[in-house]
């Protein structure tokens, strides 16, 4: 019981992070990265 | 054993680095990967524009995503973040990224003087907050164009790891790449090149001054899965541990400080075995039950 009251923290976050990736990508989350990632990030490369 | 547990981290932050940069032809070709493994986040600083990159940088995600005048979309984003931050912390530091196995292995080389840490380090270790702050969230969300859209102010105008894995090897390779650098690229290398003499001197400088990622990350290292324990009745306050810290951190007072990149160098350092990982708590919870 002990343990789990120290890990309860840590067991939110992973729930709220997994439900947030989740939502995120039925939303189109990832619609915004694997656009960019089609077209090279230029400013990555340092132009523009 | 403190020999093979530091090779074995090295082996590990190489096995990564090939795995999640394994598209090879990228380096020849002067391309990058575009196929839908690229949708999804690695857990270190891997820049999406790096030649053999199959996967994206969860910082310029983050960037791009808010600078898109999209930020409901930055949600899958600022999951990943906390779920990758909740189960290991800043372990992804030191045992995952790329960069940071850049750095560990120029401070392997020898050098005149090695530091422990550099004048104003309380200082220059809240650089990263700034920054991840204004570069990271701010300026991409709010400096728009006319149109709206923002630009991943850290990734253009600061990241190393993107000069280093994704520019230069570009540069190299396409040669209508190279007719169009100018003044940001000189900028960029200058700063990877300072920040390569600094690897020399002091261990993982960008990591412990820039790193908005390494932020994030360890801001839940208090609460991370993965995480150290200092067990008060062995521990003779000897400071071992903080001698074998390359970031020079009491372990012995904050086994968990927001800048501990879970090396493990300070478990092998203890002479009573009094700091323990999960694994290892773990294990003797199952020995104790068994």
């Amino acid at each position: 019981m002990k343990n789990v009251r120290a890990f309860l923290p840590t067991l939110l976050v992973l729930g709220l992070g997994a439900a947030l990736m989740v939502v995120g990508t039925r939303l189109g989350g990832r619609d915004a990265v694997f656009m960019k990632a089609v077209n090279l990030c230029l400013e990555c490369v340092g132009i523009g | 054993m403190d020999k093979k547990r530091r090779g074995l981290r090295t082996w590990v932050q190489l096995a990564w680095t090939a795995l999640t940069n394994g598209y090879v032809q990228g380096f020849t070709s002067g391309t990058i990967w575009k196929g839908p493994s690229k949708a999804y986040c690695v857990p270190g600083l891997n820049c999406y524009s790096c030649p053999g990159a199959l996967g994206a940088c969860p910082l310029g995600a983050l960037q791009s995503t808010l600078a898109s005048g999209r930020a409901r979309t930055a949600l899958y984003v600022l999951g990943f973040l906390m779920f990758i931050g909740a189960a290991l912390g800043r372990f992804v530091c030191g045992w995952l990224c790329p960069f940071g196995l850049v750095q560990d292995l120029l401070h392997k080389i020898p050098f005149v003087r090695k530091l422990r840490r550099l004048p104003g380090e309380k200082w220059l270790r809240r650089i990263k907050y700034l920054l991840l702050i204004g570069f990271v969230i701010l300026l991409p969300l709010f400096a728009v164009d006319a149109f709206g859209q923002g630009s991943p102010w850290f990734c253009k105008y600061v990241c190393p790891s993107g000069t280093l894995l994704a520019g230069w090897p570009l540069a190299a390779v396409n040669p209508m790449l190279r007719d169009v650098l100018g003044f940001l690229f000189a900028w960029k290398s200058l700063l990877l090149i300072l920040l390569i003499v600094l690897s020399l001197l002091v261990y993982r400088p960008f990591c412990r001054y820039l790193c908005p990622l390494g932020a994030i990350y360890g801001l839940l290292n208090p609460i991370s899965l993965y995480r150290l324990k200092v067990d008060a009745h062995r521990c003779t306050s000897c400071g071992h541990c903080q001698s074998a810290c390359k970031l020079d951190i009491p372990v012995w007072q904050r086994p968990n400080s927001v800048e501990c990149i879970r090396c493990g160098d300070c478990l092998q350092a203890c002479p009573t075995g009094a700091i323990t990982s999960t694994p290892a708590q773990l294990r003797r919870a199952c020995r104790g039950r068994s």
